[in-house]
């Protein structure tokens, strides 16, 4: 092997045009495409560009949870608290409101909330080595306890315009700021997961976490870093709701924590972890927003797009699994 | 003398790139126990398992009580009366000792059920014939290791095996267990039972067997009486080999101590451990499977925290916390459980090779593909990788191209202290070589390696100094000059100089 001249390696054989072709998210797209067709045909009021500002507000604060959540679940761990974080977050700042708390305080208090239940979740799972599952349904009921205790039957309301903006205001004609927030979350995530060190180490642990302990990789860490930004991304969705909403009930945002999930794994995020990408939960979250927007304007009533939500979940952990069995058996 | 119950003869067995077994014969004889001796890799698992009907053979015929058969499943070796009893016994915990008994054949009534008043009497008299001292109506989970064992060899008899195969029975028990199960051996050979019995420890051997195979790289080298044969004669066939391997002759000159453990001790695996390795050294760990190497190993890696000890590296005390510690300081490990442990399967070969040194090939934590692929060319190119590009996935390269992954990977890292975990187990005789050939190398160019190695001939041939380690302590440190095999075997195995001598 000293003298032999090696045999050289390409970096890769396949076409790189042919395999994003035959991606899950070229088939998100198909889809995205066809329920945007469906809908236009459905109800005269789908193609109006106010209507379809409307539609981003069904999945753009869900939709920033996904982001972070796709990391986490790509990892291998999970987060079910996230719509406890928002229904905390969204207790507090209404708490320091009735202080006289102003906007740049509010918003402080919703975000600090999220990393602070992020990185409490982060401990238990990284510090404890408590599974995740486990850790995050406990901290789901201790959340969104903590509410209720603070709030009763009771609602916080009077939240100032100036807060009000960033669930309601608009950034240019039809583009609300909630929308142009969540296009920079999702192009960060995207370079976040695609384009540095840290993600390509989420992909090597969520692949195998004790191969990537061996080679060096400070899995614990990173796994804290992970839940932290979940509860980040929560804190975040909580300032934009609680705006949107003007108030703030123990019920806020109850379910979510499913539905950020159904996006993710839509989005082809492996739920048994170390696959999946930024844009094809950004293709998911729109494919939701477009399903309950377009069933909500056919005066489809709530428990009907529940049991949508619920069978599209199964459906979409199902179909991932089943479409990589095929691919590999070919 | 009687004829044997079972005859193995001709037997071959080839898995992709390693010939396991190559025409060994085996007969055992009922009432009498049968030892089967060999090194680690030398095909006694292999010999179990087409034994027990989970592998094939590709040639060869087996006989039971005169007739040929053939065992192509589990059950078929069950149907002709070979039962194992595994070191670690394969019972379910979850169900009782009657029904573990009795699984698969338990008594019906006549409606084709189980009967079970008959099943927990039948259980019952076998556990007392036994003189176990266990309930047959508990569950097998509240039941210690040994107590396990007893079920297992009460199901042996249950089903009336022929043949009863141990399979390093004693590896989990106590001194006062494996007294216990002695007198269930005696008992079974009282009952015509025909024992296959394998151990790596000589006073086992010579305390329970009447006979004894010796095995060597997948053949059988040696048979015979044990009461005719001294422990030295059995080292001398397990080690004596064919020069079938030819290790690098090396050049490298030897420097100074790069790293040094004091005293390092661990609660329950290992105690005491001191040792040194030198720049261009290559330092060998022998001992039985079990002997704590790999764990020493993985605390020196900072997997592990010991308990006690220090570790010095160019003369700076090190305290690695994690694996990340290590790296950082300059010692790397090519892991013993190589799928799990070392390479990332679904990951393409240049993310396994980039993932310890992604700082290197990053600007900012901003990764840079073409330095990725850059620095995994460099390194799997060296080791003659075959691949058919640094995109393919790791888990469709053999076992041997695997391991030059996980090595280029740490090579990368320009480590001072680079250990290696058997890195040869498992692989093919030409990656053999490779992975020979580049510690060579490697040591050239002023490395030091620790290799733990099971395989005499690869201790032998690579090694500079040798320790030895037996259950967790640390028996001798050895200059590699006219060293000769046996005492490897002997100080590893606890024999004593005058017994073997």
């Amino acid at each position: 092997m000293t003298d032999t001249p090696h045999r050289h390696l390409p970096d890769r054989l396949d076409n790189p045009l042919k395999s994003a072709i035959l991606s899950w998210e070229s088939l998100l797209v198909l889809v995205a495409v066809a329920i945007f067709i469906v809908n236009s045909f459905s109800s005269p009021y789908f193609l109006n560009a106010w209507s379809l500002s409307d539609l981003t507000f069904n999945f753009t604060e869900k939709a920033l949870i996904a982001l972070a959540m796709a990391l986490l679940i790509i990892s291998g761990e999970i987060d079910l608290s996230v719509a406890a974080i928002i229904a905390l977050a969204s207790t507090l700042m209404g708490f320091a409101l009735q202080y006289g708390a102003d906007t740049p305080v509010l918003v402080a208090i919703g975000i600090g909330t999220g990393i602070a239940c992020g990185a409490f979740n982060g401990f238990l799972v990284t510090g404890l080595k408590l599974p995740s599952i486990v850790v995050t349904i406990g901290t789901m009921s201790l959340f969104r306890g903590i509410s209720f205790i603070i709030l009763g039957d009771q609602s916080f309301k009077g939240y100032p315009a100036s807060f009000a903006w960033f669930g309601q205001g608009y950034v240019f004609w039809v583009i609300s700021f909630e929308l142009v927030l969540f296009a920079v979350a999702a192009l960060v995530f995207y370079v976040l997961l695609h384009r540095t060190n840290f993600g390509r180490r989420v992909y090597a642990i969520g692949n195998n976490d004790v191969a990537a302990k061996f080679s060096g990789v400070r899995v614990e860490r990173v796994k804290f870093i992970l839940f932290c930004l979940t509860g980040l991304m929560s804190g975040m969705a909580a300032v934009l709701l609680t705006a949107r909403l003007g108030s703030t009930r123990p019920s806020i945002a109850e379910g979510w924590e499913l539905e950020a999930i159904t996006m993710v794994v839509l989005g082809g995020v492996s739920i048994l972890g170390g696959a999946g990408t930024i844009i094809g939960v950004v293709l998911a979250a729109l494919i939701m927003g477009l399903v309950t927007f377009g069933l909500g304007l056919l005066n489809v009533p709530g428990i009907v797009m529940s049991i949508f939500i619920g069978a599209l979940l199964i459906i979409v952990i199902a179909l991932p699994i089943l479409y990589r069995q095929l691919r590999s058996r070919r | 003398m009687t004829d044997p119950i079972l005859t193995l003869s001709g037997i071959t067995k080839t898995f992709p790139g390693v010939r396991a077994l190559h025409n060994v014969s085996l007969e055992l004889y009922p009432g009498q126990v049968t030892a089967l001796i060999g090194e680690n890799g030398a095909g006694k698992s292999t010999l179990v398992k087409i034994l027990t009907g989970i592998y094939q053979p590709d040639a060869g015929q087996i006989t039971v009580a005169g007739k040929p058969v053939t065992l192509p499943t589990a059950h078929a070796a069950f149907e002709v009366g070979v039962t194992a009893i595994h070191q670690e016994t394969v019972l379910f915990d979850e169900l009782t000792v009657a029904e573990n008994i009795y699984l698969g054949h338990a008594p019906r009534n006549r409606f084709g059920l189980i009967d079970w008043k008959t099943m927990r009497a039948e259980a019952q008299e076998t556990l007392d014939s036994m003189a176990s001292g266990i309930d047959a109506n508990i569950k097998l989970k509240e039941l210690g290791i040994a107590k396990k064992h007893l079920v297992a060899v009460a199901r042996a008899l249950s089903i009336d095996a022929q043949v009863v195969i141990m399979d390093e029975p004693t590896a989990a028990l106590s001194q006062k267990e494996i007294e216990e199960l002695y007198v269930l051996i005696e008992l079974l050979k009282e009952d015509g039972k025909a024992i296959l019995f394998i151990s790596h420890k000589f006073d086992e051997i010579y305390r329970i067997a009447d006979r004894f195979t010796v095995f060597r790289d997948g053949e059988m080298v040696g048979t015979g009486l044990i009461a005719d044969t001294s422990q030295r004669q059995i080292v001398q066939m397990m080690v004596g080999r064919s020069v079938d391997h030819i290790f690098p002759a090396r050049n490298a000159v030897i420097g100074e101590t790069v790293l040094e453990a004091r005293g390092l001790s661990h609660p329950t695996e290992f105690d005491d451990i001191s040792f040194s390795v030198r720049k261009g050294e290559i330092l060998g760990f022998y001992g039985l499977v079990g002997a704590g190497r790999s764990e020493v190993m993985q605390a020196v890696f900072g997997m592990t925290n010991p308990s006690a000890g220090t570790m010095v590296l160019d003369g700076k005390t090190i305290t690695p916390r994690s694996a990340a510690d290590a790296v950082e300081a300059g010692i790397v490990y090519v892991p013993e459980e190589r799928g799990k442990q070392g390479v990332i399967t679904n990951q393409p070969i240049y993310q396994n090779v980039s993932l310890p040194s992604l700082n290197k090939t990053s600007t900012s934590g901003f990764l840079r593909l073409a330095e990725e692929f850059a620095l995994a060319r460099t390194y799997t190119e060296r080791l003659d990788l075959r691949a058919s590009s640094l995109s393919q996935d790791v888990s469709t390269l053999s076992g041997g191209n695997q391991q030059k992954v996980v090595i280029a990977k740490w090579l990368a890292t320009l480590p001072k202290v680079i250990i290696l975990d058997e890195p040869t187990k498992g692989i093919d005789i030409g990656s053999k070589a490779a992975v020979h050939g580049f510690m060579g190398e490697l040591v050239e160019q002023g490395l030091s390696v620790i290799m733990v190695s099971s395989e005499l001939p690869e201790v032998l041939g690579m090694s500079d100094r040798i320790v030895v380690m037996r259950e967790g302590r640390l028996i001798a440190t050895l200059d590699n000059k006219g060293l000769q095999p046996e005492t490897l075997v002997r100080l590893a195995a606890g024999i004593a100089e005058e017994q073997a001598a």
